[in-house]
């Protein structure tokens, strides 16, 4: 909401955040942090239902579908169970390369 | 509440995330038959039906909305938060909460459970879809996690009655303990978790699956490749217009043969009825009120069942979370949500559904757009109308080599015109009254399942007895009244126009018609407009009836179609087709908009712009096809 995108907590170095991977990559959530994204909602909302849909440090993402036009909102597959959501969200998941 | 102070029978309710089965568990326990169908938000208000349990007692059982959380973020997750909380007025929080999981996502389903953990309240996990789980490769020590949780944990399978005996049981064995109990504390302990406390959960349950689930499965291949298909930027979207058209199309194809059964019935009991009864008032009620009226209403079923059938299993495969995928962001262009589009859906079938299932759409504004434009979707009341009048003035012309009929490709416009117009009508009201950034889309894409042949069946059932009970009640009543508003007083002396010119609905109909000359109608469309907003499909009986009563002998053979094609201009028809792209609300739409949005105010403005944009619509384009033809 501060437009400060660069989060202090659970972001390993040269991170990234789950809006920009491309269809098929894989990668493991290490952090959720709302900062730096636009939303109509009460702060800290966006977070824990991030948390509330399986994502949350530790979940393991893959990438699986783009819609049209923009390559977006994606579909996402969270552990068990795959998800929709718009780029633009899911900035306010960090990322790391899946081990 | 204990279950010995009172004597209301001991209530449980069905909690547990979104599409886990619950409304199956509660069909299965209850023997209802509530609306079940493959995407998370079918249920939006809570449900309640009784069962008796094998010790004889009889229990109260509420199917709620399902959500992730109690936190409650649309109206609908809200029913469920009050529920269990006990917020309703005159209502305790239940005596026992049956938490239904999906065996198939675990990880997921566990943290409600152990969010429902931290009230107090005696809880039976119900591990529902053992079946899909154990086809994708779960194993799942449903005894370890019973231990683990502390709650008793039932594997079912709700869509084949599975397991739902020893849940029984279980329910019997914790109403026997809650009795025991002197005293279950009346009010839960619970208050917003915060994100940590979420973390808290979700590190609680990878603590409960390390010890009870040797292997979490693999998701669904199936789903994944039919998805790589359908998803497609490209492609998925040609699919879904494709769906779509073919679905008008079918409409019209489809239904054709059993209509013109239909039609052969209905004038074979006309004929017989009126080779039968003696000249005079009871032959005429018969005939040309009852027969002819609800009989024109009658004829539409094949269509409507159509239309529900390809609703029916597009609800129960799954494609319809994944066309809310494909258009978000096409919606968004004007405003709306991705979700917006299964209550548009809904809409095709009937209005009332389809504003209530805008109960999922969290923001208020957001919901609001979508509620004030579903009955811009042409409702399978409006189907009769739209028909009727296509085979009055399209001609029956094949095109593309005989792929489409040009009845259909007419009819697949009106639709067409009907959500152009909704959209544009959604971009007004996001730009002006309901102005902001739209909710973010989180949405589950449930696996693929096939649909049940017999369940679509028991639900095509379900709508023609809906339907026919509607003709035989409902219209039937109208017909009776319009048939005496058509018939009396009778002509004087030396009449030389039809009788009907001089009965109370011919004067209704030369009072209107004035007001409706602007816009190319005759005073026998105006006589039909006024019980159509009782119920739309009227519309057609009533013009049944008035023409079956103007025929004068020799004509009365032919069918209404003939008779309107004889007596309307083309610029007339086109007219009324507009006028039921906006048709004026029905009054079952309005209140049920009334509930919805707790207040007049919208339903009022929903009726004033539809009639606007109707009236509008019609003098349009009675004055320029009067200029062209
Ligand atoms: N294979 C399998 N499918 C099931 C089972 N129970 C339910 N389903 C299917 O799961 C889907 C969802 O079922 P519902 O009963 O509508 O789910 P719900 O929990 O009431 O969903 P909401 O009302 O949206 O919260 C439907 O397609 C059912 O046919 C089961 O035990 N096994
Ligand atoms: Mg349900």
């Amino acid at each position: 909401m501060n437009g400060h995108p660069t989060p202090e907590t659970g972001q390993s170095p040269g991170g990234r955040h789950l809006g920009e991977l491309k269809k098929g990559e894989r990668a493991r959530v290490t952090g959720v942090d709302e900062r730096g994204v636009v939303t109509t909602l009460p702060e800290g909302e966006l977070e824990r239902r991030m948390i509330e849909m399986g994502l949350v440090e530790g979940s393991h993402v893959e990438v699986l579908h783009e819609a049209f036009p923009g390559r977006d909102p994606i579909a996402i597959r969270v552990n068990e169970h795959t998800l929709a959501l718009r780029r633009a969200e899911a900035r306010a998941v960090l990322v790391a390369p899946a081990a | 509440m204990s279950v010995l102070d009172s004597a209301l029978p001991p209530r449980i309710a069905l909690v547990g995330n979104p599409n886990c089965g619950k409304t199956a568990l509660f069909n299965a326990l209850t023997g209802s038959r509530q609306k079940v169908a493959n995407y998370p938000g079918v249920t939006v208000e809570r449900k309640i039906g009784h069962f008796v349990s094998p010790l004889g007692r009889r229990v109260q059982v509420i199917d709620l909305p399902g959500t992730y959380s109690l936190r409650a973020r649309s109206p609908d997750e809200e029913v469920t938060r009050d529920v269990v909380l006990g917020r309703f007025s005159h209502e305790d929080s239940p005596d026992l909460l049956v938490c239904v999981a999906d065996a198939t996502n675990l990880r997921l389903n566990l943290r409600l459970v152990v969010e429902m953990k931290r009230l107090g309240r005696p809880i039976i996990l119900a591990l529902n879809m053992m079946d899909a789980a154990e086809k994708r490769g779960c194993r799942i020590d449903a005894a370890a996690l019973s231990a683990a949780l502390g709650v008793p944990v039932v594997p079912t399978v709700a869509i084949r009655r599975g397991g739902v005996q020893p849940l029984l049981e279980q329910i019997d064995g914790a109403m026997a303990m809650a009795t025991d109990a002197a005293e279950t504390p009346a009010s839960c302990g619970w208050s917003e978790p915060s994100s940590r406390d979420l973390r808290a959960y979700h590190q609680e349950v990878e603590g409960l699956l390390a010890g009870c689930v040797a292997d979490a499965g693999l998701p669904p291949l199936a789903t994944r490749r039919v998805d790589a298909v359908l998803l497609h930027p490209v492609f998925g979207l040609a699919f879904l217009f494709l769906v779509l058209f073919l679905m008008f199309q079918a409409v019209f194809a489809w239904a054709e043969a059993p209509m013109n059964l239909i039609d052969g019935a209905v004038s074979g009991l006309k004929d017989w009825v009126a080779a039968t009864l003696p000249d005079g008032a009871l032959r005429s009620l018969l005939t040309d009120g009852i027969i002819a009226g609800v009989g024109s209403v009658v004829i539409f079923l094949p269509q409507i069942l159509v239309l529900f059938f390809f609703i029916l299993v597009l609800e129960a495969t799954g494609y319809l979370a994944r066309a809310a995928f494909l258009l978000d962001r096409l919606m968004g262009g004007v405003g709306l949500h991705g979700r917006a589009f299964i209550p548009l859906l809904s809409s095709f079938a009937c209005a009332v559904p389809g504003v209530m299932a805008a109960r999922t759409i969290e923001n208020r504004a957001d919901r609001l757009a979508t509620i004030m434009i579903a009955p811009l979707m042409t409702c399978s009341a409006r189907l009769p109308v739209y028909t009727l009048l296509i085979a009055a003035f399209v001609p029956d012309r094949p095109l593309l080599g005989g792929l489409v009929g040009l009845p259909g490709l007419v009819m697949f416009a009106l639709y067409a015109a009907g959500i152009l117009s909704a959209l544009a009508v959604a971009f007004v009201l996001k730009k002006t009254v309901f102005k902001g950034e739209r909710e973010p889309l989180l949405m589950e894409l449930p696996a693929y399942r096939l649909p049940n042949p017999r369940d679509i069946a028991l639900g095509l059932f379900e709508r023609a007895k809906v339907f026919l009970a509607r003709a035989g009640t409902t219209i039937f009543a109208l017909m009776i009244v319009m048939w005496f508003l058509a018939s009396f007083p009778g002509a004087p002396e030396g009449a030389t126009e039809p009788a009907i010119q001089y009965s109370i609905a011919g004067m209704i109909g030369h009072a209107l018609e004035p007001l409706l000359a602007p816009i190319g109608f005759t005073w026998q469309i105006a006589v039909a407009l006024v019980p159509g907003i009782a119920a739309r499909e009227v519309a057609v009986g009533v013009l049944g009836t008035i023409y079956a009563l103007s025929d004068s002998g020799d004509a009365l053979q032919s069918s209404l179609a003939g008779a309107l094609a004889a007596s309307w201009s083309l610029p007339t028809a086109l007219s009324l087709l507009a006028w039921y792209v906006f048709a004026p609300q029905c009054v079952a739409t309005l209140s049920v908009v009334k509930r919805e949005t707790n207040g007049w105010f919208w339903p009022v403005v929903m009726f004033v712009y539809m009639i606007t944009l109707a009236y509008g619509a019609s003098f349009i384009t009675y004055r320029v096809a009067s200029a062209l033809l």
